[in-house]
């Protein structure tokens, strides 16, 4: 989603977004995310309005005094950025790629089933298992931070049977050009 | 709750770039699972503030977390950095045990292609900073002054963004230093100018030597006026 994007050719609007509106997404956010309310004031204190960044391909940025936090593709799932991801890695439940995969996830790639049911991957057990379409943290074997965020595009426990083609979505990675935006 | 309270730190991202070695080292040595069964209680974790963020530590030379920077294409510089910088993170991921722990969950023959990969990527990320560097030292600003009417003229100034100058904002030098319009217009080949209403090639040649303001330092060296790269000679128009 953000393999190509320059802020300056990219970004066609900004503007504040009602306080309603605000409301809906911090409620939003807040019941799919793993964050209490007290956490949640740290990464976007009541205080600071919410700045709708629009930028091409229905992709929708939400900065808080310019720093993006979360960023959303047409009216799918809200994602943190990868930035606030590593400051607060409880936010996303986590899958984990082996070591082979992640020279193919900086570059950009889906990431494949085999990658996650390999030695080196893992996938949260049967009774965690995540449906299709949620939004992931992409961690890699042996590594701490996250390398990605991606979105499910089997379930979890799909992923281990079919074990073959995409099993998610990669949708931010490290070095991506959304990694190189600090502000906006 | 498992998470330790010397992880308390100002979340603003200058305080998190100087987090001291120690506290780092202390956050890293967290194991995985203990960081996840805290990532499954925070939903009834009732404390008052909530949490700190982590301080991630992000390698200044390719701006990944340090335990990516063999991923990255400037892994010598990385390494130099880490090492001088955060000397204890260093010894923590390429020390001879990281690196043997590393390479057993892949065949050697895989390793070998990874660290192949790497040299190569490193190679051609230099060679690409080399041409870029290249093409900023011959960098060219050229202004023209354009023909409207008999007796009016209008200056387009293009190239000045190999010079890191914000077209928008020299614009607006200019056009309070003339009091004329400049604006940042797209010329026919697409690419971005400014252009300045009247005929100021001489003061504006004169204001990017010296710089200043939005103008950055100066574009100095030799910016001797090749006049027959001009779309017109400008004698010819030189008006009595």
């Amino acid at each position: 989603m953000f393999k190509k994007f320059s802020p300056s050719s990219d970004i066609s609007g900004q503007s504040i977004l009602k306080s309603s509106v605000q409301r809906t997404i911090r409620t939003n956010i807040l019941s799919h995310f793993k964050v209490d309310p007290d956490t949640f004031e740290h990464i976007w204190p009541k205080k600071e309005s919410l700045v709708l960044v629009k930028c091409r391909e229905h992709i929708s940025l939400y900065t808080v005094n310019g720093t993006p936090l979360f960023f959303q593709h047409f009216d799918g799932p809200y994602f943190p950025t990868l930035k606030l991801l590593h400051k607060y890695p409880f936010l996303l439940p986590r899958v984990t790629v082996d070591r082979g995969a992640i020279r193919f996830l900086l570059g950009g790639a889906h990431m494949m089933c085999p990658g996650f049911t390999s030695a080196g991957g893992e996938l949260p057990p049967p009774e965690e298992a995540l449906p299709a379409g949620t939004p992931v943290a992409i961690m890699s074997e042996g590594k701490e931070h996250a390398v990605g965020i991606g979105i499910t595009k089997l379930s979890t426990e799909e992923i281990k049977s079919v074990n073959k083609g995409v099993g998610v979505e990669t949708v931010c990675y490290l070095g991506d050009d959304l990694w190189n935006v600090d502000t906006v | 709750m498992p998470r330790r309270r010397a992880q308390r730190r100002s979340p603003s991202p200058d305080s998190e770039e100087k987090a001291g070695d120690k506290s780092e080292a202390d956050v890293k040595s967290v194991p995985q699972t203990e960081e996840s069964s805290a990532a499954l209680e925070t939903s009834e974790s009732v404390e008052i503030g909530g949490k700190e963020p982590l301080a991630v530590l992000y390698c200044a030379v390719c701006s990944f977390p340090p335990e990516y920077c063999e991923f990255g294409s400037h892994l010598t510089k990385c390494k130099a950095w880490l090492q001088e910088s955060h000397p204890d993170l260093f010894e923590k991921y390429y020390s001879e045990t990281a690196l043997i722990a590393k390479a057993g969950a892949l065949s050697l023959e895989a390793a070998k292609k990874l660290e192949e990969d790497s040299i190569k990527k490193e190679a051609k990320a230099e060679a690409k900073a080399e041409s870029a560097a290249k093409k900023r030292a011959s960098a060219k600003v050229t202004i023209k002054r354009i023909e409207r009417n008999k007796r009016k003229h209008i200056t387009a100034i293009h190239g000045l963004e190999a010079f890191d100058i914000d077209l928008k904002k020299a614009a607006k030098v200019f056009a309070q230093k003339f009091a004329t319009g400049a604006s940042v217009t797209k010329n026919a080949a697409g690419q971005d100018e400014i252009v300045v209403q009247g005929d100021v090639s001489d003061e504006v040649e004169e204001m990017l030597e010296k710089g200043g303001g939005a103008l950055g330092p100066g574009i100095g060296g030799d910016s001797g006026v090749d006049y027959n790269d001009t779309a017109l000679p400008r004698e010819q128009f030189k008006t009595p």
